[in-house]
């Protein structure tokens, strides 16, 4: 057992993807596949555990959320600064189902895009059910429609797509079409609804979740849900080990393992 | 098969192989896991009396095959909610030894109370976190505060009282002789070996706190120096820690003078299935060895068989076996 280790890499590129998202890209070797993650480390700040937006090189790249102090400082880092990066850690994405449907909230495009981009190399047909709260957080559209994969949004504001949340059109395209997968990542509340569905007309889920990380290494428990620790179990946890779970859409824990309950969520 | 079961200070396990503080210990579903997956008990992530954070991330570091290392910062739900935690674990049917830290010996027995009302089974006492201002080995490695904090929780307290005491000082034994003086049960030896990994395009430390400690591999000869040490000086049970990932591991440790032993960081990758490789493993090496109980051989290294008879048969014989500690 000889964990992946830590490399410095300068930063090649900051791209803003929308007005509360950025990019990153870095010179990446380590062949990361989609759906698994890293710990971004930037010196004097933080580490934090992100999905790789671009898994496999030779730039690698993740996108983050401008939420929380840290996230703010990703947001000021320029070409040529250096950060850590370990990994990648977590479970990958399997490819072989051939009927695919994404359901993206928010940053959750973050690591389903670079799995759609897989799935559509193997020849898989890729439906996405893509929210945001506006137009202009749409995460991702672009690439997904670039793929060739079917793109359906929704705003909150209604500026764009179906107006409210991203279940209702998740719903429409479960009830038209013989999907073998259905893949999310979003708010947990959301994952649980649009998994409830799917469930019932028998499309087996994988949810991307998150968790508070530290060691990422299996250790440290911190991101423990239920019997799962999300960094070695996880990232991408199938439906049938999630829906059981007090915890998951409901509460979460902090860093010092105390649990808190998820705010009155978007459904 | 070899029987694995143990007396620890009068608290009974199925087997010789513990959970160590830190490691999977935050909630009580991952300690049930443990304990499922053929534990025989688990300790708790430290408890203090108030919830901390810990330390900024990167709090850990891996090194490779040398280990891990890491400053954590001591991070709990304080002692208010934990108890629930303990309840789950316990559901699971797992025997809890409830890790504490605190700053004073009053403070220590404050929380010992609190915590002996939660069900655990014994307690230890983190007298050797290399890296937290004001606990840990700040404290522990000042052999007459180790004794007024071991006799303040064991005057506190109805259950067996565990001193998990540091390797980072000039004489551990020392500092266990000062536990048992002060009324310990056992002796838990080690906690990680103070350590540094500096990233030299930064030209600064990776961890967000500076130093950390060493577990894994790389600190498994110090464990066993410390328990060899320790053995040798106290009368009470000790627990060894340190780089154990294998039966063969933890034979080394029993030899020394281990009564149990504690696992952490080889759970990284294998996860707690470990547990039940090693106590099957343990088993049949038990069995292929000649000794039919684990307990009988504690310390064993410490009273080779003399002479030329040694390379034939280093455990000879059931009669041999049950000598008391201590005969030459």
């Amino acid at each position: 057992m000889t964990p992946p280790s830590r490399t410095i890499v300068p930063i090649e590129a900051v791209t803003p993807e929308t007005p509360s998202t950025v990019t990153l890209r870095f010179p990446w070797t380590a062949g990361a596949r989609p759906g698994q993650f890293v710990m971004v480390w930037i010196p004097g700040e933080d580490e934090l555990p992100m999905s790789l937006s671009y898994p496999e090189g030779p730039l690698g790249g993740v996108t983050v959320k401008a939420m929380g102090e840290t996230s703010r400082k990703i947001q000021d880092l320029r070409r040529g600064d250096r950060i850590g990066i370990r990994g990648p850690y977590g479970t990958p994405f399997d490819l072989t189902p051939h009927r695919v449907l994404i359901v993206a909230g928010g940053s959750g495009a973050a690591v389903l895009a670079p799995a759609a981009e897989a799935a559509r190399r193997e020849g898989h047909s890729v439906d996405v059910a893509l929210g945001a709260v506006t137009a202009g957080e749409l995460l991702f559209r672009e690439r997904f429609e670039r793929m060739g994969a079917r793109v359906e949004v929704a705003t909150d504001d209604g500026s764009e797509g179906t107006r409210g949340y991203v279940t209702p059109v998740a719903d429409r395209l479960l009830e038209g079409n013989p999907y073998d997968a259905l893949w999310t990542c979003g708010p947990e509340v959301m994952m649980r609804r649009v998994a409830d569905r799917a469930e019932r007309a028998h499309v087996p889920v994988i949810c991307s979740v998150e968790r508070q990380m530290k060691c990422a290494l299996g250790l440290c428990d911190a991101c423990a849900l239920g019997p799962y620790h999300v960094c070695v179990d996880g990232p991408l946890l199938p439906w049938e080990r999630l829906k059981d779970l007090e915890e998951f859409g409901r509460s979460y824990r902090d860093p010092a393992g105390r649990r808190k309950a998820y705010g009155p969520g978007r459904p | 098969m070899a029987d694995l079961t143990v007396d620890l200070a009068g608290v009974p396990l199925r087997n010789p192989l513990l959970l160590a503080s830190g490691i999977w210990g935050e909630t009580g579903a991952s300690m049930a896991s443990a304990y499922a997956a053929g534990a025989g008990g688990v300790v708790t992530k430290s408890i203090g009396t108030a919830p901390r954070t810990g330390y900024a991330n990167p709090t850990v570091e891996p090194l490779g095959p040398v280990g891990f290392l890491n400053a954590m910062g001591l991070p709990n739900p304080g002692i208010e909610e934990y108890p629930a935690e303990i309840d789950v674990a316990r559901a699971g049917g797992a025997p809890v030894i409830g890790s504490i830290f605190a700053a004073t010996p009053r403070e220590f027995a404050a929380l010992a109370r609190r915590m002996a009302e939660t069900g655990v089974v014994a307690l230890e006492l983190n007298l050797s976190c290399p890296h937290a201002r004001g606990f840990g080995s700040e404290i522990g490695r000042d052999p007459r505060r180790v004794e007024r904090i071991v006799r303040s929780v064991v005057g506190a307290v109805d259950l067996p009282v565990l001193a998990k005491i540091t390797p980072n000082t000039a004489d551990p034994a020392g500092l266990a002789r000062a536990a048992e003086r002060g009324g310990a049960h056992a002796i838990s030896a080690i906690n990680t070996v103070r350590a540094l990994a500096i990233d030299v395009d930064l030209a600064r430390p990776i961890l967000a706190h500076g130093l950390g400690g060493l577990s894994g591999p790389a600190i498994k000869p110090v464990g066993l120096a410390c328990v060899w040490q320790i053995y040798e000086a106290v009368q009470i049970p000790i627990v060894g820690i340190g780089g154990i990932g294998s039966a063969e591991d933890a034979l080394e440790y029993l030899l020394a003078g281990a009564r149990a032993v504690q696992i952490g960081t080889a759970l990284s990758g294998p996860g707690v299935a470990l547990f039940g490789t090693i106590a099957r493993e343990l088993s049949a090496r038990l069995d292929a060895l000649g000794i039919d109980r684990w307990e009988a051989a504690v310390g064993r290294a410490h009273r080779p068989a003399p002479g030329p008879s040694a390379a034939r048969s280093p455990f000879p014989g059931p009669s041999r076996m049950a000598e008391p500690r201590g005969t030459p």
